[in-house]
């Protein structure tokens, strides 16, 4: 008997084959790639007029960087933005649900969002998944009420601070805001001390990099910095920049569009019983 | 060493905490550290672990951040529908029990004590304890959290029967200062919060302002400093 494997010809559906082998790599101590994470230092401050929040814009899956340039600070409402570390899909995927649950409620009561009911919205979800949806949130805002400034952790607790970090690199962020933070800070002044916190994580944590983004929301106002600073630009480039050699000649120019242009006779009577 | 810091800061956010509720003759006394942490970074350190369920009722949390603050937002739920049912203030019994029956009928999901406090009309100022798993029981005055460990056999010399409102918030700061001293998972400042007819009362003691205990103090009349300013030599034994 000849022990030459037997061509099998290939069975549809989803091939099983490589779960066995993946269950033999992990218990051999082989460990699958993860998903992609930010890394990340978020930050978040109020100063005299409302409130500012920073970001670093690296996203890392293991240990290589998958994006340079991602927006951490994402969007909740006009006067809400929302900075997220943890998960990538996750954080992105929490924080555009309550946006758009807000924005229903901003038509159900006619009225502007209020920095506490995105807190309650984002509480909830993130408690009734027990810690497995791993976004870890710095949320601020200016409502009626004022400015405020709110930290959401996975497992659903939050903290309500004049400061606050969170990511990897919170540490290095928070060692920077408990030296120079004080109360009142101008515009200016707070824009200074979020792009330095987010600098200290950007230098000092492996997980952050690239930029800085900073968001200002004031009564009434907002202004969105992407690449407020780009302290790591690509040093060497080279000078012949990349462009393909024309060494094909075009002689025919031929373009056939793919859809049928369906024609609409005008038909004068309506329908009638 | 860095994936063990990671690790750490994905840490479930938890109050290590003391927690105290003293009864005193008019009212009560609720007092707390200031420390929340994950794992052994201190991710809040002026917290407010007393939080308000009525006008008249408060609770200390410690435990799990997340499902203490999760069972005090419901209980303030349900006691603000509760008196508008009844059409007077909940009493304090009334708000400790909806906290029992939560911590009660959850008990394999959550991992939070709590102390409930207030004055109420009826009974004047009550301290119920409500630790993990659900018992309550109706105390002169109850400790909780990581730090209470160290304060048993002081309450058990301290504490005594119809303290003034001085006298019972003095003994509150004293006790939250000494578990700060010896407890790694409690620190920062001191809350209190004082309940009577007269209504409520929020007091603040900055880090700073609290008495130092024993190895915290600076050395006074030690062997060391003698020795060290009459001989710079080493002493020659002959």
């Amino acid at each position: 008997m000849s022990k030459s494997a037997v061509e099998v010809p290939p069975r549809c559906g989803f091939s099983f084959d490589l779960c066995r082998r993946n269950a033999m790599l992990s218990e051999k101590g082989v460990q699958a790639p993860s998903y992609r994470k930010t890394g990340t230092t978020i930050v978040g401050l109020v100063f005299q007029d409302g409130v500012i929040l920073g970001a670093d814009t690296r996203a890392t899956e293991g240990p290589i960087v998958c994006d340079k340039n991602c927006e951490k600070i994402h969007y909740m409402a006009p006067n809400i933005y929302c900075c997220g570390a943890g998960t990538a899909a996750d954080t992105e995927a929490v924080t555009d649900m309550v946006s758009s649950q807000l924005q229903l409620h901003r038509h159900h009561t006619g009225r502007e969002s209020r920095v506490i009911t995105a807190l309650t919205l984002l509480k909830k979800h993130l408690f009734n998944y027990q810690g497995h949806v791993q976004a870890a949130l710095v949320l601020g805002g200016v409502d009626i009420t004022g400015p405020h400034l709110h930290t959401i952790y996975p497992h659903g607790s939050t903290d309500t601070l004049p400061f606050a970090t969170m990511g990897s690199g919170s540490l290095a962020a928070m060692a920077i805001f408990e030296t120079k933070y004080k109360e009142g800070l101008t515009s200016d002044e707070g824009i200074k001390l979020v792009t330095e916190a987010i600098c200290s994580g950007i230098f000092n944590d492996l997980g952050s990099g690239s930029n800085v983004d900073v968001c200002v929301i004031t009564k009434g106002h907002k202004e969105y910095l992407r690449n407020h600073l780009l302290p790591n630009p690509r040093t060497y480039v080279s000078p012949k920049d990349y462009s393909l050699s024309k060494k094909t000649e075009v002689l025919l120019t031929k373009i056939t569009p793919l859809k049928e242009k369906v024609q609409v006779i005008e038909r004068g009577d309506a329908m009638e019983e | 060493m860095n994936m063990d810091l990671k690790k750490d800061l994905d840490a479930p956010h938890s109050m290590g905490t003391t927690i105290i509720g003293v009864t005193y003759n008019g009212g009560v006394v609720l007092g707390a550290d200031s420390r929340t942490s994950t794992g052994v970074y201190v991710a809040n350190r002026a917290s407010d672990k007393i939080t308000q369920l009525t006008d008249n009722v408060y609770v200390c949390r410690s435990g799990s951040a997340a499902d203490s603050q999760i069972v005090s937002d419901y209980v303030r739920y349900f006691l603000h529908q509760h008196t508008i049912q009844q059409g007077q203030p909940a009493t304090v019994k009334v708000a400790a029990n909806l906290v029992r029956l939560l911590s009660y009928n959850n008990k394999d999901i959550l991992q939070t004590g709590m102390i409930v406090g207030g004055w109420d009309k009826y009974e004047g100022g009550k301290i119920y304890g409500i630790p993990l798993g659900g018992t309550i029981i109706e105390q002169p005055f109850s400790i909780g959290g990581s730090g209470s460990s160290y304060l048993y056999g002081f309450f058990d010399q301290a504490w005594k029967e119809g303290m003034t409102k001085d006298e019972a918030e003095q003994l509150v700061v004293k006790a939250v200062s000494l578990a700060i001293a010896r407890d790694g998972a409690s620190g920062g400042v001191v809350r209190t919060v004082i309940i009577n007819s007269e209504g409520v009362t929020r007091n603040f003691y900055p880090g700073d302002k609290l008495p130092l205990w024993h190895e915290e103090l600076e050395p006074q009349n030690s062997l060391l400093d003698i020795l060290n300013a009459s001989s710079p030599e080493p002493m020659n034994i002959q």
